[in-house]
């Protein structure tokens, strides 16, 4: 599973989601590599679910894929209560 | 924190009065100007971003961490705080109005990667950032990062 933290230019935002989304993924035994990303080089390729600032949904109209968003970006307990029921969900949905 | 309270050492300036956001982010980006850490230029990128991606920059509730790109004119690894006298909006629907704005720049992907994961840990801890906005200077700010016992509430 590959997860993608997005945000405008991939040197803040989005490493302290994937900070944050790696260790709740570990301490819950799910295997995953996390990226964090900038909006420029994201093209929705090869990310099985991303998790971006809710202040960025307008950037991902149209994205057709699993996408979280996050109001509070340093609340474990926001990130953890959002990401695992899709999280689960995908894992669901492999054969 | 050792490393975050010893790289905001000096770049730290508190109660700032400042109309809107976009002079908060400039007077941020004048606190790492003076210290020689970035270019004029950067300050101003950190404002076209806001401008033109949006203010995700607001973090969680109250705080902004404003930054551009390495080759926006980051001179070195650096990260500052203003704190402002009085909230301002940034038009984040969720963690408006800001008072707390950390500026930082970073000369490639690597070097600021330890200060920004100490930082996120630091605003993920409420009662942390109550002491940052209770501290009167800036030696209490480093204390804070540090790890000082924090007052009992309501003290």
């Amino acid at each position: 599973m590959r997860v993608v933290a997005l945000c405008g230019m991939g040197f803040g935002t989005s490493l302290m989601l994937k900070m944050f989304i790696g260790e709740i993924l570990e301490a819950h035994g799910v295997k995953a590599e996390v990226h964090a990303w900038d909006l420029g080089s994201f093209k929705g390729q090869d990310a099985d679910i991303v998790v971006a600032p809710t202040d960025m949904k307008k950037h991902l109209e149209g994205y057709q894929g699993r996408v979280v968003l996050i109001g509070n970006l340093t609340d474990r307990q926001e990130i953890e209560e959002k990401l695992l029921p899709v999280v689960r969900e995908f894992l669901d949905a492999q054969p | 924190m050792e490393r975050l309270a010893r790289c905001l050492t000096g770049r730290v300036a508190l109660d700032v009065e400042a109309r809107d956001w976009e002079e908060a982010v400039r007077l941020a980006g004048e606190v790492l100007e003076k210290a020689g850490d970035i270019e004029p230029a950067y300050t101003e990128a950190m404002i076209r971003t806001v401008r033109e991606i949006g203010p995700y920059i607001v973090v969680t509730p109250g705080v902004a961490l404003p930054h551009a790109r390495p080759e926006n004119g980051v001179l070195r690894a650096a990260i500052g705080l203003v704190r402002l006298a009085r909230p301002v909006s940034f038009g984040n629907e969720v963690n408006d109005p800001v008072d707390l704005v950390f500026p930082f720049g970073t000369p490639d992907r690597d070097q600021h990667i330890e200060v920004l994961a100490a930082l996120s840990r630091l605003l993920s801890d409420p009662r942390r950032v109550a002491a940052l906005r209770r501290a009167a200077t800036e030696e209490d700010i480093l204390a804070v990062l540090r790890g000082a016992p924090l007052a009992p509430a309501g003290s």
